[in-house]
């Protein structure tokens, strides 16, 4: 199980892995691992992506050092407090609407991490080899749950210029949990899984006569 | 319309952060027939604890409030514009107060309005009613599940899909296998067949509305829709896409007449976070 909430004992894999991570760190996830990530990360959905590969800007503008740490698609609900911001619900964002930036942003930036839902295609999966960086698979829709595992708002980058779902959010994160499903071998578990309900897919439509309209 | 607007705005808190019992239901009907400590198990693990926590705390089950879709059921002498004002308001109160995340952008400014207000935007469709009873639904629609959504033209060479209910159910199943787990499985499928294509997104889209527990009124449609879940149930595509037994959790099927060269199938795509909800006024 994931949440010490749910009363269930833990997975013997548990990984707790410390941000920025390392080429090290890097080479030893493989798919499927649960890994638990604590430190500093950003969030960068579609403007971000756009942004960052249209106008390339320098690493000295953004606020903190982003090498080697994870970009966590999200673009959350915040709530402006009087001294700052709060998160009240920040679950990952669909990652293959940016694939056709992410490559390049991996590289130019030197992340070692992604992180969002669903996956990315065969461009970020070479690059995660080249580069040396992961994705992870955070739970899509368990925003409340992720939100209280992000233990403080540090800054934003381009928060007027892209509103706050669309900004760079920098957030301190306490075991923050997921799972890797793209590793930098070229391992993807959800080319795996395409693959496996494909061919259920094609028994499946192939089992019938055409248009009888029996069970299967 | 003070009242109603203060209706509409609790309607839009209590969408957003509580699941229908029913879904919550299949949550954990679903999250028992994974194996112990998959990676199924342990997702679903952790959507009921957020579950939970979101209806506990009143926060938003998840960062994408969606777009809203109202479905109004209005008495004969209500005014449509009225009401549609009243929810308008409601909707700029509720992005504050619930609060909601700004979905709303201009496609030409490309900016956001801030208040989930825009052209078309919350989504309302009116009906009306012979009763004296004002009737608001409201579904919450995710933008990631939206995009998982697809519609057919039949006859279909690709997946031998011809005009019949079988050809419906090839159609279904090769949208959930494109789909993935991009949208948030697992997935909870509308279909909507008929003559005209606005026609059949929009009723594709009720389906979503109606109690998975619903039995379908047609026969044939009732036993498509149990067909249908067992053989998407099949594809291993599991919660989040990262395999297991729960792809979907419910299929609803709707259907109006079609004209005789005309076939359309939409099928539309909800999130494991299919929010609802009603209000009675």
């Amino acid at each position: 199980m994931l949440g010490d909430e749910t009363g269930a004992a833990h997975m013997v894999d548990r990984r707790t892995l410390t941000l920025p991570l390392s080429a090290e760190d890097v080479s030893s996830l493989r798919a499927g691992d649960l890994v638990f990530l604590n430190g500093l990360l950003i969030t960068g959905r579609d403007k971000v992506h756009k942004y960052l590969v249209e106008q390339r800007p320098p690493k000295a503008d953004f606020p903190f050092d982003i090498s080697g740490t994870v970009l966590y698609h999200c673009g959350p609900i915040m709530r402006k407090t009087e001294d700052g911001y709060s998160v009240v619900a920040a679950g990952p964002t669909t990652s293959i609407r940016v694939e056709m930036y992410e490559a390049d942003v991996i590289r130019e930036y030197g992340l070692r991490g992604i992180m969002g839902k669903g996956g990315m295609g065969e461009k970020t999966l070479k690059a995660l080899q080249e580069a040396g960086c992961v994705y992870f698979h955070a739970i899509g829709g368990a925003a409340a749950y992720l939100a209280d595992r992000i233990n403080k708002v540090v800054t934003a980058w381009k928060l007027e210029e892209f509103g706050s779902t669309e900004a760079m959010w920098f957030f301190e994160v306490k075991d923050f949990p997921a799972i890797v499903t793209m590793d930098s071998l070229g391992n993807s578990m959800h080319k795996e899984i395409e693959k496996t309900s494909f061919r259920r897919f094609s028994e499946l439509i192939l089992s019938k006569g055409q248009g009888t309209g029996q069970k299967s | 319309m003070l009242k109603l607007r203060d209706g509409i705005v609790e309607l839009y808190r209590k969408v957003a952060t509580s699941l229908p019992p029913d879904i919550e239901d299949a949550v954990k009907a679903a999250h028992a027939q994974e194996a112990d400590s998959s990676t199924a198990a342990s997702t679903l693990a952790v959507i009921a604890e957020n579950i939970k926590r979101a209806r506990e705390t009143f926060r938003p089950l998840c960062q994408d409030t969606g777009v809203p879709v109202f479905y109004v059921k209005v008495p004969v002498g209500l005014s449509h514009n009225e009401l549609r004002s009243t929810i308008l308001e409601a909707t700029r109160e509720a992005t504050q107060k619930v609060p909601l995340r700004p979905n709303a952008v201009d496609v030409i400014t490309e900016k956001n309005s801030g208040d989930n207000t825009g052209e078309g935007f919350p989504v309302i469709y009116f009906e009306e009613t012979s009763g004296g009873t004002l009737t608001v639904d409201l579904m919450l629609k995710g933008a990631g599940s939206e995009n998982a959504g697809q519609m057919y033209k039949l006859p279909l060479a690709e997946i031998n899909a011809q005009r019949d209910l079988e050809g419906v159910r090839r159609c279904v199943l090769d949208a959930v296998q494109k789909a993935q787990g991009r949208g948030c499985p697992p997935y909870i499928i509308g279909v909507g067949i008929g003559a005209t294509k606005d026609q059949v997104t929009r009723l594709a889209k009720e389906q979503l509305m109606r109690k998975l527990t619903d039995v379908n009124k047609a026969g044939e449609l009732a036993e498509l829709e149990q067909q249908l879940l067992g053989d998407i149930n099949s594809l291993g595509i599991g919660p989040m896409g990262l395999g297991g037994k729960a792809t979907a959790l419910g299929v609803k099927i709707g259907v109006n007449h079609r004209h005789p060269a005309s076939y359309f199938v939409d099928v539309s795509v909800g999130c494991w976070a299919m929010r609802r909800g009603r209000l009675i006024w």
